[in-house]
Formats: structure tokens, C-alpha cells, sequence
């Protein structure tokens, strides 16, 4: 079974967390995803930098430029995770934009990512269309799930063609907006996840994009079945040492 | 029609829509009304309109006869130069204009590098009163001051893309995230045949009226409506797809686009992205781009501010591949040499973008009875600092 779908089943809510993968520092990377299953996250989304991540706020466009700048590449993230299954247990995804992964040969990458024990892949400009009729049967294969978006503005027969064809669970991405640039989330994003959870969609929803405290995640796990941080996270270990990791997350749960 | 864009937004390997699911419905949107919009009778009535009596349309079609006589061939130059602010970039905003009132579109978005496009998208704005926001680079902003303070003038707000590099690859991702979060209201004028499907047929079909004229004006001057040579400048290929369009299927023409190499092909400065990019994805599209070997996009440099995108538009990398068109490129120097012989020789200062399309002139052998159609892209009046530096004016 995939780790993804065990921990969906384990857990009554998931916490999932996100950070750029190379930042602040190169060789961060296997630390901050030890302190976050340490600190009793559930679900990992380690963020491949691009250098025109057009779908990400000020935040992540600067981690994925620094990060860059330490010199992360997929071969280098690949060699950082060659153990990771020695030591980690929660199910990890790889998240990134199509340019790099292309570059390094998109079939090459999943098998790449199934060996060393990734669970999941969301790769945000990868249209669903093109991913049904190219990349399929591949991820069918090797049990690697692909992870997809919806927003408040997806139509109802684009959720139900998303959601045919998950596995995992869905993506709800907050509100319209980019990565990082609401504080809190508005009435109008707790009834889009009412209108979603009365779809009764075969797949779970994590919501992300604006969580960033207590309250909004609270609210959020109460309409979903969990929420991702990514953006708020980002910012803490800019500015904090990676041993206060722990405190962060407690601050969510 | 080989040329054509398919079903998907494919021009053979290249182009369809790779966008976030957040733009998909923007995206969905345009897709399936561009064309039911821009080929109904009061759109072209509007759009033919305001081509003619607001742009100056039909642009001449101009024997430059000095020049035709120093190289012994026959030149003709297609003078876009001579549209209203100054480049054919307004036959597409002025297009898309129209389309985005018909989709009830209050507020419309651009991105610029050298300022043409965002002067072209700001005028149209003006014109027809809805709220204009053009996303500049913050490097493209300090050396295009003119540009910036006509834009302003016309009432755009410019607000500075200060991500990446800072400059046109930056300001249309900045342009992109703002049409994420305003996904109702707003309407986003690309300003070239790039991006995501529909994008670089929509532009091209709204830039075709520029072969379109050719073949009439041939016909008068040459009595045939076709030319033996097409050639344009390329950056994104905006100028270049509105002058082949209707001879893309013409066998007997043969079409030379023209990069920018800047400093070189190999200087580690340059804007050459046939010779130097690789099949990727940038703002939507598959096509060539300059990147390295992971895959991060690579700042192109060119002296004019107009050439240096990474990218190159899906229909351009499908010509180059099937070897449609012959891509030349040509370096800083030779392009500005021929800024200041077109401007002593024909009268006629171009822009720094369309000087490089002269340069073919020293490099390829034509005949006595070959008939030449060079699209006079630009006029030279933004690029008159660059000028001024570079020749110590």
C-alpha cells in the first residue's frame, strides 16, 4: 500500500507541510524532514525550486531562488534522499514545476522518486489531460500517486474528471489566489469547501494555500480532511533555527 | 494546413496549454471564445475600424530603392513603424481589446520589457476607458524611462516585476499571478505569439493583417502576391508570425527570421534561443528555451530590450524544426551598424529590433529579380538613448 493512502486512513485529520528543498541551507533538507516527522507532521511536500515558479508568492519565489543559489538541482535533492526510507517514516511528495523535471527525463524521475521511496508527485503545471493521455499508465505501474489541484474557480465536471482519476487525495487550493499571499482565509473559501465536501468526491481533500495560524487551520480540518502549510513555514525557518521546528508546529496543533 | 495550431494547441512538438490549474479557467475561457469572437462580423467591423482610421492602416508597402540598389535585388519594407506608437504590437492589443469588452472584462493586465507592448496595451486602454495594469521588470523600468512615463501618461499604473531577474521573463510570471488572483474580472494581452495556448494563434491570427496587406500590395507593385523572401526579427515572434502567416503554406516563399546573438552565440550574453535553447516549458508552452542543464531558465541579454526573452513562440520552434524557416542570428554590433544605414540610406531610423533584420543583407546572396519583404517592425525613436551611447551622438 502507498504511504499516502495508509496515512489517510490512520489519521482522522492530516497535517502536511511544505518547504523548498535546498533552503536556507543546501544540506537542510533530510534535517527539516526528520524535525517535521519528529514533531508529528504527516505528510511531507518537499518543493523542487524553479527559477519562474509562476504559481508561488513572494515566499517561495525567494526560497526557490536561494535555494538555487546553494546550488539544488533534482540530482543533488535525489542524492540528499538516497536514505531517506533508512530513517524517515511519513509518506513524502515531490512537488515541482514540469521545466526541471522534464530536463531530467520525467519517466527517469518518477522510477527515480519510487526507489528512493517518495509516495506522491504534484507537479502544478502538468495539465490533467496531458497527464492521462502521457503519464498514466506509468504512475499506475509504480504506484506513484499524482497529486491535483482544484480551486474555487474548477467546475464541477473538472472536480469529477480530477477526482475519477486521484489518487490520494485532492489538492483544494484555498482561494483564488498564489502561494502565500493571504494572512486568512474568507467566508467565500469556507463555503466553496462546504460546496466540495457535498460533492461526497471519492478522494479526500488537504487544503492549501493561506494557512498560516491556529484558528484558520482549525477551521479549515473541520471542512477537509487536513491542511498544508507551506509559505508561513518558509518564513519561520528563514528566521529561526531548525531545532525550534517542533515549536512551530505546535503552535498549529 | 501544416502550420496551423490543432485541436490541443499543438504546432507539431510544440506549444498546448501547461498551465497551473488556477489559470484553467482563464485559460478555458479564451479558448473556446477567441475564435467564434474574432472571426464574427462586428468584431472585424470593429477591429478593421479602428485598424484604419486609429493605427494608420494599411501600413505602405515600401520600395526602398537606395537600398535595392546597393545590395542589386529587390527590398521591400513592410512599414509597421508607422502605426500609431510606433511598432505593429498595437494590432494586437487593439484586438485584444475588443476581445476582452466582449467577454465583459473590466480590468486588463500586460506584461512589457522594452515598454512597446505596455505603451500599445495602455493606448487601447485609454481608448476604450477600462483600468490598465502593465508589469515591468525593475531593470527594464530604469532603462526604459520614455516608455514608462508614456504608459503612466495614458493612465496604466507600472508596477515593477522585482522577482527573478527582473525583467520581461519576471514581469509576465508577475502578469501570470496576477490574473491567478483575478480570475473574474480581468483579461491578460500577451504581447507575442507565447504562452499558452490560445495565446500564440490568437496573436498571430490579430498580427496576420500584415501579410494580409503584402499579398494586395505585391500583387499592384510585382503582379504576383507573394514574395521569394520574408524576413523579420525574432524575440517572442510577434512581428515575424503576422509577416509569414498567410505564406506559411507558400512553398515558393522562403522565410529567414532573424535572433538577436548579442554579445555572441557563445558569449554567455546572448538572445539566440533557436541556437541555444533546448524543448521546455515557460509561461505555458512547450517550445525551445534558454535554460541549463536543470532546467532553470537562463536570462537571455540582447541590446534591445525587445529580443532578449528566453523563449521563442511555439509556431517558430515548429518552423525550425521542420525546417520551414533558415534562423539566422546576428550580434550587437552588426544590428546597430545597420540602424544607422537604414536611417542614412532609406531615412528611416529603426528600431534596434528591426535593424537585425537587415543584417541578412551582408550575409546571404540574393538575385538581381528576388523580390525581399523586410517587416519594419519598430521606429528608432525609444531606442534613441542606446543610439546616442553607442555611436556618441
Amino acid at each position: 500500500m502507498n504511504r499516502i493512502e495508509k496515512k489517510l486512513k490512520e489519521e482522522e485529520k492530516i497535517l502536511s507541510v511544505y518547504f523548498t528543498a535546498g533552503f536556507p541551507r543546501l544540506d537542510d533538507t533530510l534535517e527539516i524532514i526528520s524535525k517535521l516527522e519528529k514533531s508529528n507532521v504527516d505528510l511531507i511536500e518537499v518543493g523542487i525550486p524553479f527559477s519562474d515558479p509562476l504559481a508561488d508568492g513572494e515566499t517561495i519565489q525567494r526560497s526557490s531562488k536561494k535555494a538555487i543559489g546553494n546550488g539544488m538541482t533534482i540530482h543533488k535533492l535525489f542524492t540528499q534522499l538516497k536514505h531517506l526510507r533508512k530513517t524517515v517514516k511519513i509518506p513524502v511528495i515531490l512537488m515541482g514545476y514540469l521545466n526541471p523535471i522534464m530536463q531530467f527525463g520525467i519517466e527517469k524521475f518518477c522510477l527515480k522518486s519510487k526507489e528512493i521511496g517518495v509516495d506522491g508527485l504534484i507537479i502544478p503545471d502538468l495539465p490533467i489531460e496531458i497527464f492521462l493521455e502521457e503519464y498514466f499508465d506509468l504512475f499506475n505501474k509504480i504506484n506513484l500517486f499524482n497529486i491535483f489541484l482544484i480551486t474555487p474557480q474548477t467546475s464541477e465536471e473538472r472536480i469529477k474528471l480530477i477526482d475519477r482519476n486521484s489518487k490520494g487525495f485532492i489538492y483544494m487550493v484555498s482561494s483564488s489566489s498564489i502561494t502565500g499571499s493571504k494572512k486568512n482565509l474568507e467566508d467565500t473559501s469556507f463555503k466553496y469547501f462546504d460546496k466540495i465536501s457535498k460533492m461526497n468526491l471519492n478522494n479526500p481533500t488537504i487544503v492549501g494555500f493561506g494557512i498560516s495560524n491556529r484558528k484558520t487551520y482549525e477551521k479549515v480540518i473541520r471542512k477537509s480532511k487536513g491542511a498544508i502549510i507551506g509559505s508561513s513555514f518558509i518564513n519561520f525557518i528563514e528566521q529561526n533555527s531548525l531545532d525550534n521546528i517542533g515549536e512551530f508546529i505546535k503552535k498549529f496543533r | 494546413m501544416k502550420y496551423k495550431v490543432d485541436e490541443k494547441g499543438f504546432y507539431g512538438n510544440f506549444g498546448g496549454a501547461y498551465i497551473p490549474e488556477m489559470l484553467y479557467p482563464n485559460i478555458n475561457e479564451l479558448k473556446v471564445n477567441y475564435l467564434k469572437i474574432i472571426n464574427s462580423k462586428n468584431f472585424r467591423k470593429d477591429f478593421e475600424k479602428l485598424l484604419a482610421e486609429y493605427v494608420g492602416r494599411p501600413t505602405p508597402l515600401y520600395f526602398a530603392e537606395r537600398l535595392s540598389e546597393k545590395y542589386n535585388t529587390k527590398i521591400y519594407l513592410k512599414r509597421e513603424d508607422l502605426c500609431h506608437t510606433g511598432a505593429h504590437k498595437i494590432n494586437n492589443t487593439i484586438g485584444q481589446i475588443l476581445l476582452a469588452k466582449s467577454l465583459n472584462k473590466k480590468r486588463i493586465i500586460a506584461e512589457t520589457g522594452a515598454g512597446q507592448h505596455g505603451v500599445a496595451t495602455a493606448t487601447v486602454c485609454a481608448l476604450m476607458g477600462i483600468d490598465c495594469v502593465i508589469y515591468m521588470g525593475e531593470v527594464d523600468i530604469k532603462r526604459q524611462a520614455p516608455n514608462v512615463a508614456r504608459m503612466k501618461m495614458l493612465g496604466a499604473q507600472v508596477k515593477e516585476a522585482k522577482s527573478g531577474s527582473k525583467t520581461l521573463k519576471d514581469a509576465t510570471n508577475e502578469a501570470m499571478r496576477d490574473w491567478i488572483n483575478n480570475p473574474k474580472d480581468t483579461h491578460y494581452i500577451i504581447g507575442s505569439v507565447v504562452g499558452p495556448h490560445p495565446y500564440p494563434d490568437m496573436v498571430s491570427r490579430l498580427q496576420s493583417v500584415i501579410s494580409e496587406e503584402v499579398k494586395t500590395q505585391l500583387l499592384e507593385k510585382e503582379g504576383r502576391n507573394y514574395p521569394d523572401y520574408l524576413i523579420a526579427c525574432v524575440g517572442g515572434g510577434s512581428n515575424a508570425a503576422g509577416l509569414y502567416y498567410h505564406y506559411l503554406n507558400n512553398k515558393k516563399v522562403k522565410i529567414i527570421a532573424v535572433e538577436a546573438a548579442g554579445k555572441g552565440i557563445n558569449s554567455g550574453k546572448s538572445a539566440a534561443t533557436i541556437k541555444l535553447g533546448k524543448i521546455g516549458i515557460m509561461h505555458g508552452s512547450k517550445t525551445l528555451l534558454m535554460q541549463n542543464e536543470d532546467g532553470q531558465i537562463i536570462e537571455p541579454y540582447s541590446i534591445s530590450a525587445g529580443l532578449d526573452y528566453p523563449g521563442i513562440g511555439p509556431l517558430h520552434s515548429h518552423m525550425y524544426e521542420t525546417k520551414r524557416a533558415k534562423f539566422v542570428s546576428v550580434n550587437d554590433n552588426e544590428a546597430m551598424d545597420w540602424g544607422l544605414t537604414l536611417s542614412q540610406i532609406e531615412g528611416i531610423i529603426p528600431a534596434i529590433e528591426t535593424a537585425h533584420a537587415f543584417s541578412i543583407l551582408d550575409t546571404m546572396v540574393f538575385k538581381k529579380n528576388d523580390v525581399l519583404v523586410f517587416n519594419c517592425s519598430g521606429r528608432g525613436d525609444k531606442d534613441l538613448e542606446t543610439y546616442i551611447k553607442y555611436f556618441k551622438l
